[in-house]
């Protein structure tokens, strides 16, 4: 028989049971093989393309070319090379170091940021895992790297790597605290914890952006920002690994690609944390051009069979990962502009600063639409576009499949 | 069939972890094998559906008090790698303690007539049959119970929700969080007297 496509079909898995050709349990498996493939591929591009462009960046901003032979014209292979030098590297584990802790600490960085992104939203619906609570689960999995960097610090047995994974933890702590707070801003505006339905309420113009919804969210957008920064220890927070004080902090010990594992998921972590912001903040796979979104709304949320379906969703997916690749390039450039912290002046910027401006950003964010409700309005402005004023959907939420619109789409888990 | 075997792979190094708390002596080491014990444990609770309390499980106890253990154990250690070590009567003690408590959990399982179908019939929440399980806890904290019986007596089924107690014990560790803080405060230095004494 010819696989086709079913119509119905929104899952992966529901499409390859539509086949009639797997054993029982054989359709789960492979799309969960799937699902993994395209997740794994997600992990190991971006950061093939941003170790470039960190490289490419870095070289203009100091007057230099950065690489310029692999690859043909602009290097762009580079990261291929990088990859197979640090493959070639001897395994090393040092005498003084607690080897089974030394070697598995690496790991424990890879699955944490790899995990994360199974509840990233690509485009509507471009999801491995849907769930309800999304964005919380991918807060809890992303807190798990701390574990890694901690124990890479302790197991190395030298002095500059406990220093460095010391600061790496007192750092992370510390800042998880205002990058919650933040994430909670544009979720009390939105109404859901489900990163696709926060995506789709974003349709219309680049007003209905949450960042633009009131200014609390406004100012969350950029606290978020600096707290990722943060969290993807980068410059200039990058005290764990501070190379003029500690040699290399908890990398010290490290060589070959158990070296190279950390800069994996650090730059996936950093796409990781833009795709979040862009999803919470900066209207998901939304272009936020006026007409334009108008026109790719229809085949998107339903109207317009598969095919339509499917390129919209591709538009959107090039979209997000255009504007997530934007704000890495933000976190690029500030890496090689400003000049590290001290690591009391990273403790006093978090529990001096951003945490007070958080509480007080989540405190007007939460008055915000009690005061508009005084004028008898629910937004500021009309909202333009196909998005609808943010009401209780409770309604909604007891039938899930019978609401029309962008909604109806949210339960969907689909993959690309 | 894979929800079997992902039980069990979950099963085994939840127990497997477990073991190895109590058997290693490097404070770190046992620090990762309870990692992968509770890790583990929300690897179960994510099987059966519970994404909240899995999503919480990591978060808390993994993500937070586990790091804050590792935290500990770097900021104080003297040496290098710090040991726990066990007397014997230390390791009987706890032995009896362990098989005691197992024995009780064995005997209350094999008690239970699993065959008898002693479950009551629930109410489904919008959003189990698509594997969205929080949805009943998010509107039980608002008063919804959407997962009431069936057939159970309506009246005795009150609207009040847990939103109110939830507030009272977060705002609750908030003032305990707080006071450990107040506590544990570097004190101001007397300008004159006591200060190379405080040094």
């Amino acid at each position: 028989m010819i696989p086709t496509l079913a119509e119905t079909a929104t899952t992966i898995q529901s499409t390859l049971e539509g086949w009639n050709v797997l054993p029982e349990g054989g359709a789960m498996f492979l799309a969960a093989v799937i699902h993994v493939a395209l997740v794994a591929g997600f992990f190991g591009l971006p950061a093939g393309i941003f170790i470039w462009a960190e490289r490419k960046v870095s070289g203009r901003i100091q007057d230099r070319l950065g690489p310029t032979r692999v690859g043909g014209k602009f290097g762009w292979l580079q990261a291929l090379a990088d990859g197979g030098k640090l493959v070639q590297k001897e395994d090393l584990v040092p005498a003084d170091a607690d080897g089974p802790l030394f070697r598995v600490a690496p790991y424990v960085v890879v699955v944490s940021s790899l995990a994360a992104l199974m509840f990233l939203p690509f485009s509507d619906g471009w999801i491995a895992v849907s769930l309800d609570i999304g964005l919380y689960v991918m807060l809890a999995v992303m807190s798990l790297e701390v574990i890694g960097v901690i124990l890479a610090g302790y197991a190395s047995g030298s002095k500059w790597a406990l220093f460095g994974g010391m600061r790496e933890a007192a750092q992370m702590v510390s800042y998880e605290i205002p990058m919650s707070i933040c994430v909670v801003i544009p979720i009390v505006t939105a109404g859901s914890l489900n990163l696709n339905e926060i995506g789709a309420m974003q349709s219309g113009w680049f007003g209905n952006w949450i960042l633009l919804n009131d200014p609390f969210t406004f100012i969350a957008f950029f606290v978020y920002f600096v707290c990722a920064t943060a969290s993807c220890k980068r410059a200039p927070f990058d005290l764990a690994e501070a190379e003029s004080e500690l040699v290399a902090g908890f990398l010290t010990e490290y060589s070959g690609f158990r070296w190279s594992f950390f800069f994996l998921a650090e730059y996936a972590s950093m796409f990781t944390v833009c795709g979040i912001a862009v999803l919470l903040f900066l209207g998901g796979w939304h272009t936020g051009i006026p007409g334009l979104d108008g026109l790719l709304d229809g085949p998107r949320y339903g109207s317009g069979g598969f095919v339509f379906n499917w390129l919209a969703n591709l538009l959107g997916f090039g979209v997000f990962f255009g504007k997530a690749s934007l704000l890495v390039c933000v976190q690029i450039w500030i890496r090689w502009t400003l000049p590290r912290l001290r690591i009391d002046q990273v403790m006093m910027t978090c529990l001096k600063y951003l945490v007070p401006i958080s509480c007080v950003l989540f405190l007007g964010a939460v008055i915000w639409p009690l005061a508009l409700s005084v004028t008898g309005r629910t937004t500021w402005g009309d909202p333009a576009g196909n998005r609808a004023a943010p009401t209780l959907r409770l309604e909604s939420s007891t039938t899930p499949n019978s609401t029309p619109g962008p909604l109806a789409a949210s339960n969907r888990e689909t993959a690309p | 069939m894979t929800e079997q075997t992902l039980f069990w792979i979950f099963a085994i190094l939840a127990g497997g972890g477990a073991i190895g708390v109590v058997i290693l002596q490097d404070i770190v080491r046992m620090a990762f094998s309870l990692i992968i014990s509770l890790g583990s444990t929300a690897g179960l609770f994510f099987l059966v559906g519970a994404d909240f309390v899995a999503a919480t499980q990591l978060l808390v106890y993994v993500g937070g008090t586990l790091v804050l253990l590792i935290f500990g154990v770097m900021l104080t250690a003297s040496g290098p790698f710090q040991r726990i070590k066990m007397s014997a009567g230390e390791t009987f003690l706890g032995a009896a303690v362990g098989l005691l408590f197992f024995s009780v959990i064995v005997f209350t399982v094999i008690d239970v007539n699993w065959a008898a179908g002693n479950n009551r019939q629930v109410a489904t929440t919008p959003g189990d049959e698509t594997g969205n399980t929080s949805r009943a806890i998010g509107l039980r904290l608002v008063g919804i119970a959407a997962d009431t019986n069936i057939g159970m007596d309506t009246k005795k089924n009150s609207r009040t929700g847990y939103l109110l107690p939830f507030e009272i014990v977060s705002v609750h560790l908030l003032v305990v969080l707080v006071g450990a803080a107040y506590l544990a405060r570097a004190k101001r230095q007397e300008p004159s007297q006591s200060s190379e004494e405080n040094a």
